[in-house]
């Protein structure tokens, strides 16, 4: 039997675009409208079917599973939970207090993405706003070391640049797009103004641009741009009525970090003293903002916490998985609808595989296969409800299209909670 | 089976002044004696101790996108209080803005148990429900903002206001809130041009309408749903000096449709506009005195860290240009807007003595009890913890002078609160703490020990010290269950979120469904709460 379920959201990016029309014949997904190439591959590739846990590469029933899960955690000294960002808020929640029970550490792949934008905002605060904030006001767009039409396809005609809104009847006639970046983008292609930059120049590029927003001309050189460049786009700044910066990995991973981010902030804290300026950082996946906002609540700290001591630490460094991790500071990994393997660099990622692992997630990825414990779980958004973040924080409750024939993540996690309370 | 036996119970809605009483319990209720079997009740003995209904918070900021975004900002208040992990509890952190769990504990230890949050935009209220439902052992509910919501300001431009009604309705339905919040009528919107509104009838960019339509309205629209709770009004110009007049006239402007001003000392300074704002408690609490229609709560400083949150965007973006330091912003699509900035409240600074004096002069002038009561704005004025100080302040003059003498001279010049020589009784504190802000609430079975209310109750070992009596309640009981005892947190439970849900004509949500294909980036379909998808919920009946 064929059906169309319409307002379904997509969970791919930190997008949640939530216009999608689903089309399913007996309980397969066989048409996707108006989702991007990623969104529509994530829908149509999904396989639903019923899968049984694997522990040491052999099949097992879901009670020995969590039993094997539970005795993994149980037994380490340091256990870590990593990932969190594609899961559901409602399973975050369950994570944290699992991990803070075991006092383990708990991180999520803002860790290596996002994390230099909490530490600044934790230095200076920030001004930000909602998607439709920018569709209805924004008349100066600027992307600095992001490149959304490739990473948040439809973020342009839904959200920014091509979107029409209260006060851009015209959609991009309206507005100005700037993009910085090191190199020539698909999104630098269509922007009015690019500013290329030299690597490792960010910071010296927004002290520049706060000096000469306040009237002061740097007297020293940045290599690869000329001032010039810099007072046009200082006055665009000054000049527009609401400008919107958003930024990406480009910002947050090269040299500086959390200092870019910081004098970023700062700039545009500023500006509001002339116009009205806000600020959004590109979040990846569907619910990374969500893992932030449900690690703050459940401990006061976004990411890298430590509950080894009995109460909420934070350390940038100390209990980032990548670095505990690299330091084998770690005896047991708890994995999460996230794929370590490719995001870590060498050291943490063979630490990884030299200790026992749990891995829970729908999809098999390049780390299922090194993991003790499988854990296949159903799809947040696919064949399970849940809630998400999109990337301005707004929450939505995610749709589910199929029927579900596996357990979802907070169903496993509460049975590892007790599992655990048991040993 | 519970019984609370021989204590001196204060129940001010039941006119009960410190009678000598036994209180039963059964199945989360007060029930009366005969249907206890006592060969299995359990009691707690009483006798000696002071016997109240669980606090009642009437406006907290402890839940949601705000409260989570001061969390986020300052790492350094995790630092002020850490509470470790118990075979019972979860670990936390934060004193300003604790994280969930620790809240709920907090507020249990302190002997409340129904704890109000103060403002969502209906956009994130989502975010709102899911902190609520990990904060254990009080009740609670949250006040929906629409002081700058789009939809009502277009009914408003083209004399739609029966539309404006069902919209209200389904919005509060929507957003599974308990009441109507105003904040910055107008004035939120005007921000995201950079601009304000200082006057009722200054105009809002865009829409041609006025702060007084806005107030009106939706104070005509809050009486014809009969909601429990009057419109929960945060006016205009918060903080600035010579606010006292447009407070009153907002107050003049609501009498008619009833109205609660919330944390009225940040709405009630004299002097002249852009100097040092003086205190004008006579003035304003002359104003409360007069109007049959208007309730306060009092947003008293404590000395020491707060954060500051508030929808206000434009206040919070001016108290950051005044003291720097960290700020944050966040303007949301159609609905709303807010800002937070740290602030800690310095004894030795005048402007914040004069603040602190005018808290206290509006509780010790405000003739009637049941129009006033106990808030920090939390944590704006500062934590909640600081209510049993704030509690001893009121009850026990000499400490109150001794308090006084410490300020700086000039907040302490032409000070009114030496001459104030009342002292604030055991029963007139169980109004402004529990009974003033249940009935203001609309809430009919808290804040009181009558048979049929929710049994949530708060025993207390005398003491003349009266901020130790209010910090360490003996126990505490909620639905029935004992949460506290000697003191001590023995028990973790999920607690209530209470909302409401007016009736509204459907035909209405096509036009709001026009509304959000031409403003939102969410569609209609997935904007709603549903119940089922909240922890532990109520609907309140608006009757």
């Amino acid at each position: 039997m064929s059906r169309i379920i319409e307002d379904v959201i997509c969970k791919f990016c930190g997008c949640l675009c939530d216009d999608i029309a689903v089309e399913t014949e007996d309980d397969h997904i066989v048409k996707i409208k108006r989702a991007c190439p990623n969104g529509r591959s994530m829908f149509l590739d999904y396989d639903s079917s019923f899968s049984k846990p694997l522990v040491n590469g052999r099949e097992v029933e879901w009670d020995e599973a969590i039993t094997a899960a539970a005795d993994i955690l149980d037994k380490a000294d340091s256990p870590l939970i990593y990932g969190l960002s594609s899961t559901s808020s409602e399973s975050q929640r369950k994570a944290v207090e699992l991990a803070d029970h075991l006092g383990a550490v708990i991180d999520s792949t803002s860790s290596v993405c996002h994390f230099p934008t909490s530490q600044a905002l934790q230095a200076v605060g920030e001004a930000t706003c909602t998607l439709g904030e920018v569709k209805n006001r924004a008349d100066l767009l600027i992307y600095w070391g992001c490149n959304p039409l490739v990473s948040h396809i439809r973020h342009f005609s839904r959200y920014s640049a091509n979107a029409k809104g209260m006060l851009l009847p015209n959609g991009r006639k309206d507005r100005t797009v700037v993009v910085v970046d090191v190199r020539p983008t698909a999104t630098s292609k269509v922007a009015d103004i690019f500013l290329q930059i030299k690597p490792e120049t960010d910071y010296e590029i927004l002290s520049s641009l706060r000096a000469l927003v306040h009237g002061k001309k740097p007297e020293y050189c940045i290599d690869g741009v000329n001032i010039e460049q810099l007072e046009q786009l200082a006055a665009m700044l000054k000049n527009c009525r609401y400008g919107v910066i958003f930024f990406g990995m480009g910002l947050t991973m090269s040299t500086g970090r959390s200092y870019n981010v910081t004098e970023l902030f700062t700039l545009v804290a500023e500006l509001n003293k002339f116009n009205r300026f806000s600020a959004m950082p590109m979040r990846g996946h569907g619910n990374v903002a969500g893992a932030d906002q449900v690690l703050t609540w459940l401990s006061g700290y976004p990411t890298a916490v430590s509950f080894a001591c009995g109460i909420p630490q934070i350390g940038p460094g100390e209990f980032t998985s990548v670095d505990m991790l690299a330091g084998k500071e770690i005896d047991a990994a708890f994995i999460i609808a996230s794929n370590p393997a490719v995001h870590f660099p060498h050291a943490a990622a063979s630490h990884l595989k030299k200790i026992p692992t749990i891995h829970m997630a729908p999809v098999s990825n390049g780390f299922t296969g090194d993991a003790d414990v499988i854990l296949p779980t159903a799809c947040y958004g696919i064949d399970a409800p849940g809630t998400s973040y999109r990337m301005d924080n707004v929450p939505l409750r995610l749709r589910s299209v199929l029927k579900k024939k596996r357990p979802t993540d907070e169903e496993v996690l509460i049975q590892i909670i007790k599992a655990v309370k048991k040993c | 089976m519970l019984g609370i036996t021989g204590g001196k119970v204060f129940d001010p809605i039941n006119g009960i002044d410190g009678r000598l009483m036994d209180i039963w319990i059964k199945d989360g209720k007060v029930v009366p004696e005969e249907m206890i079997d006592k060969s299995e009740a359990q009691i707690i003995d009483a006798s000696g101790k002071v016997v109240m209904p669980g606090g009642v918070d009437i406006h907290s900021h402890i839940a949601g996108a705000k409260v989570n975004s001061g969390r986020k900002m300052c790492p350094e208040d995790s630092l002020r209080l850490l509470r470790p992990r118990s075979q019972i509890t979860r670990s936390g952190s934060g004193l300003t803005v604790p994280s969930t769990h620790l809240t709920g504990y907090l507020y249990s230890e302190m002997g409340y148990t129904t704890v109000m949050e103060a403002a969502a935009a209906p956009l994130v209220a989502r975010h709102t429900h899911e902190e609520l439902e990990d904060i254990p052992n009080i009740d609670k509910g949250v006040f929906i903002t629409m002081g700058n919501n789009h939809f009502i300001m277009k009914c408003i431009r083209d004399g739609e206001l029966g539309k404006a009604k069902d919209y209200v309705a389904w919005l509060v339905g929507a957003a599974k809130g308990f009441a109507i919040k105003i904040v910055n009528p107008g004035g939120v919107e005007n921000w995201k041009y950079g601009k304000n509104v200082q006057n009722l009838d200054d105009e809002v960019i865009g829409f041609g309408v006025t702060p007084r339509q806005i107030l009106t309205t939706l104070g005509q629209i809050n009486k014809d749903l009969k909601l429990p709770h009057p419109l929960h009004i945060h006016g205009l110009r918060l903080g600035q000096a010579g606010n006292v007049d447009i407070t009153i006239e907002t107050m003049e402007l609501m009498n008619e449709f009833n109205g609660h001003f919330c944390h009225v000392q940040f709405m009630s300074y004299g002097g002249e506009r852009g100097s040092l704002p003086q205190s004008a408690s006579k003035k304003i609490a002359q104003a409360i005195n007069e109007k049959s229609g208007v309730s306060v709560d009092v947003g008293q400083i404590v000395f020491g860290p707060a954060t500051t949150m508030t929808s206000d965007g434009p206040a919070q973006f001016s108290l950051h240009q005044r003291i720097g330091g960290k700020w944050i912003n966040d303007d949301l699509e159609s609905e709303s807007g807010g800002g937070l900035a740290p602030l800690t409240f310095k004894r030795n600074n005048p402007l914040h003595g004069t603040m602190w004096l005018t808290g206290l002069e509006i509780f010790l002038l405000v003739d009637d009890p049941w129009k006033v009561f106990l808030t920090t704005d939390h944590p704006n004025a500062g934590p909640f913890l600081g209510y049993p100080q704030v509690i001893r302040l009121l009850m026990d003059r000499d400490y109150r002078t001794r308090e006084f003498e410490r300020l700086h001279t000039k907040a302490k010049k032409n000070a009114l609160l030496p001459e104030l020589k009342r002292e604030y009784t055991l029963y007139e504190i169980a109004i402004i703490t529990r009974g003033g802000p249940a009935r203001r609430l609309g809430l009919k079975n808290k804040g009181h020990l009558g048979i049929g209310a929710d049994a949530d109750l708060t025993v207390y070992l005398p003491d003349d010290d009266k901020e130790e009596m209010f910090s360490h309640p003996a126990w505490v009981v909620k639905d029935g269950e004992i949460v506290v005892k000697d003191g001590h947190l023995v028990r973790e439970q999920p607690g209530r979120t209470m909302y409401v849900s007016p009736n509204y004509d459907p035909q209405i949500e096509e036009d709001i469904k026009a509304h959000f294909k031409e403003s939102y980036t969410i569609s209609f379909e997935n904007y709603s709460i549903r119940s089922e998808h909240m922890g532990p919920n109520e609907k309140i009946s608006c009757d």
